[in-house]
């Protein structure tokens, strides 16, 4: 089916700046995704899906620029022993990192392997994305495989010690910068990722994973604070039997953020949970996608997204859980809440459940609302100052949410992050 | 200690007038009751004292220690020495109570120019007085009243008070609700408190709080006024014979 012209044109003139790396391993996968997005173009506000998010931005050639922001705040994940592998614009800066050795955990660079044979990667890379084209279409994912300049391959064997680090440095006003990882967990192994910073003007971002039967993954991102930076990123995770999957995404600030994450349940009792804190003030819009598929018996999903918004700040919730036939036993969770602070801002939420097995148990809501004002005259009878007792019901408001990071310190970075970004407003 | 004159208290929203001039006075050290049917504006008085919204004073005056008190913030007044336990405790999800409790302390240290309590000694203070109120350390830890049961939601209360020694003390109906050795337990909490610089409103239905409270004066509350003061045999009067005589008497 040939595109629509104005759709032909925008996809073409975003693809004349972009340069597809050739040669190694990741050339046939690459080739396949931009045939992929030569089929479907980029998004525009015609789509269904992105009905409640302006693509334009995202698609046009240049990135708009965003100015830098000098982060006062001590470094994130700072307490935590970390293996810290530095992004500058997009650019792996060997400097600033660690040496990507390891122990239960072998870790590469995509723009290294060229002439390497990582099988591992071969069979993954472009490959979940690939798969997350269905239902729904996902165009900044096709464009991410088949563009992406570098990333890391992060093949975990055993249960490393420590977290590894991906650190997103944003230095250059006008980057626009595309990184693909993709992560595998053998069975029994356990890691957990951190990703934090802005990364760049405008972030192109794909996360591939692969957990095995019984491997169990936790994510934990902060997307930096810059205010104009723009992103779209992806998650596609497909869970082998009793697997875990866990992510937790904090987003302050931001002009534009789509954030996908994309979940395949193959193995029986398996558990993703997906969550998301965001705070925005003013020209902030803050779209969260979720898709989860149950393919297997006696699985677990959850999903919780909170969201804070003020002085006309925007949230979207577009989250689905697919109970396939045969998914029986299948136990689904979805919430999606706003708070907001004033009447200018807004939440847009389509929350959706499409059930094809008989015995589950799947449950979903969403609300949008206001500070409660008994809680408020409670604590300020006690004592609490206005200000403070408004930042302590927000906080509350956020707990779900950041309870789903199982880490108590990395949780607590994460409440002092927010805690900060209520502070310089009170 | 607390002065109301002739208070005249509307709701916000609707032209329904609740307090149709209230006069009391509490000494310092002195414990009064109010008593009256219900909906006779006893509430309403307690939550006006302490700033809750949706009410509009439209005459009178009220003042603790000299201060206006119907000029202040709700937090400047409980900083200024006033506390009110409430009929209905509020439960905040998500807020845990040992945090809430060392907020509300520390927010009123710092707005008096205090020094702010140490987490050790907070932590030691805290643990004793839960003790004494048979308030296990799980329920420090719970989010605030969520999930506490009636008597646990007053328990915590009068935990709440003593952790911030107000000068004067609101108690509405904090009796309601209780078993028999719960309302022992929360009466030692008050008789406790209770010392020369430091007033009490209780707010009851019952006599049964003012065996165990012994309080110095009674009021009746009616539509929205006191219609009579007395002394302890003034409890037992509604007690025995309900407010059918005194509402004819005073008509
Ligand atoms: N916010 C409000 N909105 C509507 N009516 C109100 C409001 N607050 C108080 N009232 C009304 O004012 C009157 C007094 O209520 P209040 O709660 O003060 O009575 P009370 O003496 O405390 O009663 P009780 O003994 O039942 O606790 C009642 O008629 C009540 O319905
Ligand atoms: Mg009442």
């Amino acid at each position: 089916m040939a595109l629509p012209q104005r759709k032909q044109s925008a996809t073409e003139a975003r693809l004349a700046g972009l340069v597809l790396p050739a040669g190694g391993w990741s050339e046939p996968p690459r080739r396949e995704a931009l045939d992929r997005l030569a089929a479907m173009g980029l998004p525009d506000r015609r789509d269904e899906y992105w009905r409640f998010t302006r693509p334009d931005t995202l698609v046009q050639p240049e990135a708009p620029s965003a100015r830098l922001m000098a982060d006062d705040e001590a470094p994130l994940f700072g307490q935590t022993e970390r293996l810290r592998i530095v992004f500058v614009d997009g650019v792996f800066d060997a400097a600033a990192s660690d040496d990507l050795a390891l122990e239960g955990v072998s870790i590469e660079r995509l723009a290294e392997t060229a002439g390497k044979d990582i099988h591992w990667a071969r069979d993954l890379y472009g490959v979940l994305e690939a798969r997350g084209q269905t239902p729904v279409q996902r165009p900044f994912a096709a464009l991410n495989t088949a563009f992406a300049s570098d990333g890391v391959l992060i093949h975990v064997t055993g249960r490393p010690s420590k977290p590894i680090n991906l650190v997103y440095v944003h230095e250059s006003e006008t980057s626009d910068v595309i990184l693909h990882h993709v992560v595998k967990v053998d069975a029994g192994g356990e890691a957990t990722i951190l990703e934090n910073g802005p990364a760049a003007a405008r972030f192109n971002k794909c996360m591939e994973v692969d957990i095995a039967d019984t491997g169990k993954l936790h994510l934990v991102r902060a997307q930096g604070r810059d205010h104009d930076r723009r992103a779209a990123t992806h998650v596609f995770a497909r869970l082998g039997a009793e697997s875990v999957f866990k992510s937790f995404t904090l987003s302050v600030n931001g002009v534009l953020t789509r954030n996908e994450v994309v979940v395949e349940l193959t193995g029986d009792d398996a558990i993703a949970h997906v969550a998301g804190a965001c705070v925005g003030d003013g020209d902030f819009h803050h779209d969260d996608t979720v898709f989860v598929t149950h393919d297997a018996v006696g699985c677990e999903s959850r999903q919780v997204f909170k969201k804070v918004l003020r002085n006309g700040a925007v949230g979207v919730f577009q989250g689905k859980i697919l109970v396939k036939p045969g998914a029986q036993k299948t136990d689904g969770y979805q919430i999606s809440q706003s708070l907001l602070l004033d009447e200018d801002s807004q939440f847009l939420a389509k929350p959706e459940l499409e059930i094809y097995a008989d015995d589950v148990a799947c449950s979903h809501g969403s609300t949008s609302g206001a500070i409660d004002e008994t809680a408020l005259f409670y604590l300020r009878s006690r004592g609490v100052p206005h200000t403070e007792a408004t930042n302590l019901l927000t906080l509350a408001f956020l707990a779900e949410a950041v309870a789903e990071i199982e880490d108590a310190d990395l949780a607590a970075d994460i409440v002092a992050r927010l805690e900060g970004w209520l502070a310089r407003r009170s | 200690m607390l002065n109301i004159k002739n208070l005249q208290v509307k709701l916000e929203e609707e032209d329904k007038q609740i307090l149709k001039g209230v006069d009391l006075t509490v000494e310092a050290g002195k414990v009064h009751a109010i008593m009256g049917p219900n909906g006779s504006g006893k509430s309403t008085l307690s939550y006006v004292l302490s700033g809750r919204d949706g009410y509009e004073v439209t005459g009178g005056s009220a003042t603790l220690d000299g201060v206006d008190l119907l000029a202040l913030e709700p937090e400047e007044r409980a900083a200024a020495g006033l506390f009110l336990a409430f009929q209905y405790p509020v439960e905040i999800p998500g807020v845990g109570n040992m945090t809430f409790l060392r907020t509300a302390v520390n927010a009123q240290r710092k707005a008096r120019g205090e020094d702010e309590m140490s987490a050790a000694e907070f932590l030691k203070v805290v643990r004793a007085k839960a003790k004494e109120l048979q308030i296990d350390a799980e329920m420090l830890k719970r989010p605030v009243n969520v999930g506490f049961s009636g008597g646990e939601k007053k328990r915590n209360e009068i935990l709440q008070m003593a952790m911030l020694e107000p000068k004067m003390c609101i108690l509405d109906e904090t009796d309601s609700g209780l078993d028999v050795d719960a309302m022992k337990l929360v009466a030692e909490g008050v008789n406790r408190l209770r010392s020369e610089g430091r007033g009490f409103l209780v707010i009851t239905h019952y006599q049964r709080l003012l065996d165990h409270i012994k309080p110095d004066v009674v009021h009746i509350m009616a539509d929205g006024r006191i219609i009579k003061t007395g002394g302890p045999e003034l409890a037992l009067e509604v007690e025995n014979n309900g407010y059918a005589d005194i509402l004819n008497e005073v008509a």
